[in-house]
């Protein structure tokens, strides 16, 4: 039994040959069941999408008319020779574990994950498994995040010096994901939470959801200067030092994530403050996320997979690398997924 | 350390000019004068000396955070900087933030662990790890392994002073120079007073040029301005003072007996005479490639038999001092009239000679004379307005260098390395080959000189196209062409390809050409 395998790593992405079906396939496929709505897991061009209740308004929102079915976390489907049910990965709002049950033969797909909970999306729920496919963007002991709140009171307290001084803090983010988490996560600054319209869109689309986020506030032509002067403006990171942002008077600019615990990535990307928040596993969480499947069979894709794999094995884990097409949230681009994920929408 | 790790990350978060020098002002008013000397020395490169071998400090950090040697090396290969792999791997601390000792302190900590034998230095180097916090742990290990840099000039950090000191700016510039350590003065006598004695060997700041990039016709009237050979020396100032000489360079380190023959100046200069020119290897009336005094780099002590290979002289271009008058407030036509005074009629023993004017009516004329520098062995001309006065560091306007366009050749990319610090995860290091027949040569490495966007374009296609790792180093198909800028080629017999090159950096990414079309190992041979 131990070596069925239950999925298979094809041209077009990842394949159940028992059920017929893609799980966030690059190529277009007849059936893709979507971990979440980034780009680089969402694409156009599929037959058929399956994806959390949750995940599928921005599924829609991204890539217009599909034909698109929801389930709910934890509700079993037989597809074909396979039943599949997708479990809460924690990543963004509506993101899922896919796990993929074959004659007794259990595979578990992580999607992008972090194990923290954030108090906006559903949280990480480890699923047991034989094989679990897991990705290791943050793989290396040099990636470990702090606490949510203390990377919040960070944030709060450049807001304010900033608001002190009269400067707009402009704060990079993922508008999917990241921007949410973080608006969730500040409370209450000096000032109103201004957006970029990609930022908004998305927002927009989870608060309809009845997602608990604060109240914000498009940025337009016509927003008020003195308004501006003591808000945190929540924009793609891609913007960061656009046309758009020059518009916006004095800021001090700053980006969120996981890759600003390196202090060459924090120089290389010129903003005035780097602040350390990822919405996927640091290395303890991507050892614990291991550990609590109980798998026996890692395959690691995304990020530092050769050296993640021969910790792995080092470790006792049968372990395996799977190649990737794209690198989506890897360090070289990671201005460009999100900005992708959010202006290719209708 | 709280107050200095505060600064640290104060001028680390800051990309602003005005920022870091407020916080320096601020750190300089507050702290106490043993850190302020301290985060002087620092700042200006000083380090204490080091106690701890960074293979010590690699095998202690893995051992602590639980991880394999290996792991701790690839991880190293990705942050690109040891101090701070070290700070981002280790587990917290038992009491992170406990710490109470001052910069000083964990200084004298630092020099203290050379003097320990191994198991009491680990667990001094343990114990200092579990008291510190991550930036604490940073600035520490920085302590040990050197190269703590804040992106703080040291004209900068000179500004920030003077404001925290009421001692003027040029000179506290001035006080900063020359071979002093944390050691032999205190902050008192460094800063704040006047000591005639250690003044005697101190140069003064260099002025520094800029490249010229808008052309020549931008500087404006020809006869405003003063034109010279631009050589390939070492830049350097030699004082003659009290019965003694120096020789510094311009990175402000003593030089004097690396260059014995310069002290037959004593004879035939005057007391209170400073010297601003190039060293150069000289014979029969002409420099010598910078090859020759390549070989007198690094030796602390000259041979007699490399003293004749290649015997030096100053070319000197400038007079900052005379009759023991600081000569600097006035226009360069004097200085220079002087100059000419002095280095009159010297017989040709004296390895002193004056820069020669380069004559010309208009640029156009000048711009013909720059085409002939590289068969003078010249890298092209300087630039120096007349009027103008001598002023320390890096200033627009008064000095121009005007460099011959380099050498260039078209090569191959194949292997690519991750660069350090600020590109620490971008594939930006590079081995570059040549055809020899149908095979690849390496022939050089080149780091620098394509944009952020193009490093990022280049990484993403090494990552899909790594035929095979060597460590950090990535081998890839030889598909890629750069053209290749550099200053100077020479035959090496270290090398594979038997060239080695001088300033080799990438001009830009021929994607227009394949990889077929590259020079070759011939060619390469032919500009020797
Ligand atoms: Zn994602
Ligand atoms: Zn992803």
């Amino acid at each position: 039994m131990g070596d069925m395998a239950v999925l298979s790593f094809t041209e077009a992405g990842i394949w159940c040959e028992a059920g017929d079906f893609h799980i966030d396939p690059w190529r277009p496929v007849p059936r893709a069941l979507i971990t979440h709505g980034h780009a680089d897991h969402a694409r156009p061009g599929h037959g058929a999408y399956l994806a959390t209740h949750a995940a599928l308004p921005v599924l829609r929102h991204r890539l217009g008319d599909i034909r698109a079915e929801g389930i709910a976390y934890g509700e079993a489907r037989q597809i074909g020779g396979a039943t599949v049910s997708f479990h809460p990965a924690g990543h963004v709002p509506g993101s899922a574990q896919i796990r993929v049950e074959v004659g007794g033969e259990v595979w578990v797909v992580s999607g992008d994950y972090k194990t923290e909970p954030d108090g906006l999306c559903e949280p990480f729920d480890p699923v047991r498994c034989h094989a679990f496919i897991s990705e290791c963007t943050f793989g290396l002991p040099v990636f470990r995040w702090a606490p949510q709140a203390e990377v919040a009171a960070e944030i709060r307290a450049w807001w304010q010096a900033n608001a002190a001084a009269g400067r707009v803090s402009l704060l990079g983010a993922y508008a999917l994901g990241k921007a949410q988490r973080l608006m969730a996560a500040v409370g209450d600054g000096p000032g109103p939470i201004l957006t970029h319209g990609a930022v908004e869109a998305v927002t927009d689309v989870l608060r309809g959801q009845g997602y608990a986020l604060p109240a914000t506030e498009l940025v337009t032509p016509g927003t008020d200067k003195a308004r501006l002067a003591g808000a945190l403006v929540i924009a793609p990171p891609a913007a960061l030092g656009s046309a758009w942002a020059r518009r916006l008077g004095t800021v001090s600019t700053g980006f969120a994530s996981g890759w600003m615990r390196m202090r060459g990535v924090r120089r290389r990307r010129g903003a005035d403050r780097g602040f350390v928040m990822s919405d996927h596993a640091d290395w303890d969480g991507l050892n614990a996320a291991i550990a609590a499947t109980g798998a026996e069979r890692v395959f690691v894709t995304h990020g530092y997979t050769s050296v993640f794999r021969r910790w792995l094995e080092s470790r006792g884990y049968d372990a395996q690398v799977v190649a990737t097409e794209f690198e989506g949230e890897s360090v070289e681009t990671p201005a460009r997924e999100p900005a992708a994920a959010t202006e290719a929408g209708p | 350390m709280k107050r200095f790790a505060a600064l640290y990350t104060a001028l680390d978060q800051s990309t602003k000019t005005t920022t870091k020098v407020a916080a320096l002002e601020a750190y300089f008013r507050e702290a106490p004068d043993a850190d302020r000397l301290w985060t002087i020395a620092l700042l200006s490169g000083r380090r204490p000396r080091r106690g701890v071998t960074t293979t010590q400090l690699r095998d202690w950090a893995a051992e602590l955070a639980g991880l394999p040697q290996w792991l701790f090396e690839d991880s190293y290969a990705v942050v690109g900087d040891l101090a701070e792999t070290i700070a981002l791997v280790l587990p917290e601390g038992e009491a992170p933030g406990g710490d109470t000792r001052s910069l000083s302190d964990w200084i004298a900590e630092v020099k203290r662990l050379g003097t320990l034998d191994e198991p009491a230095r680990k667990a001094a180097v343990l114990g200092a790890w579990g008291t510190l916090d991550r930036t604490g742990r940073f600035v520490f290990n920085k302590l040990i392994t050197g190269g703590l840099r804040v992106g703080v000039s040291q004209t900068l950090m000179t500004r920030a002073l003077a404001r925290a000191t009421g001692v003027p700016e040029p000179e506290l510039a001035h006080r900063l120079m020359g071979d002093w350590t944390p050691e032999t003065v205190s902050f008192e006598s460094l800063v704040l007073t006047r000591d005639p004695e250690a003044d005697l060997s101190k140069p003064y700041p260099f002025c520094l040029a800029y490249q010229v990039e808008d052309g020549v016709q931008a500087l404006g009237s020809p006869a405003d301005w003063l034109a010279e050979w631009k050589w390939d020396g070492i830049r350097g100032q030699v004082i003659l003072r009290g019965g003694q000489h120096f020789v510094w360079s311009r990175g402000e380190e003593l030089m004097t007996d690396r260059f014995p023959e310069l002290a037959r100046l004593r004879d035939f200069v005057p007391e209170g005479t400073v010297f601003d020119g190039e060293i150069l290897g000289w014979r029969d009336g002409a420099p010598l490639p910078f090859a020759a005094l390549q070989t007198r780099i690094g030796r602390k002590t000259v041979p007699k038999k490399l003293l004749a290979e290649a015997p030096v002289i100053l070319l000197a271009y400038d007079l900052l001092e005379a009759g023991g008058e600081d000569l600097r407030a006035a226009p360069l036509a004097e200085r220079r009239a002087r100059l000419a005074t002095l280095t009159e009629g010297l017989p040709d023993e004296v390895p002193l000679r004056l820069s020669p004017e380069v004559g010309f009516d208009d640029w156009a004329a000048l711009a013909a004379l720059r085409a002939t520098s590289r068969a003078r062995g010249a890298e092209g001309l300087m630039l120096k307005r007349r009027a103008a006065p001598y002023v320390g560091g890096r200033r627009k306007g008064d000095w121009w260098k005007w460099k011959v366009d380099p050498l260039s050749v078209d090569a191959v990319m194949i292997y690519a390395q991750a660069g350090h610090g600020r590109r620490a995860n971008l594939f930006t290091d590079y081995t570059f080959a040549v055809w020899d027949g149908d095979a690849l040569v390496p022939f050089t490495k080149a780091y620098s000189g394509l944009t952020d966007a193009e490093f990022r374009e280049i990484t993403a296609w090494v990552r899909k196209n790594t035929l095979q790792r060597f460590g950090p180093v990535r081998q890839v198909p030889g598909e890629l062409v750069f053209e290749i800028g550099f200053e100077g080629i020479q035959p090496s017999p270290r090398h594979k390809s038997g060239i080695a090159l001088r300033f080799p950096r990438m001009l830009r990414w021929r994607r227009d050409k394949p990889a077929a079309e590259a020079d070759t190992l011939e060619s390469l041979r032919a500009l020797l």
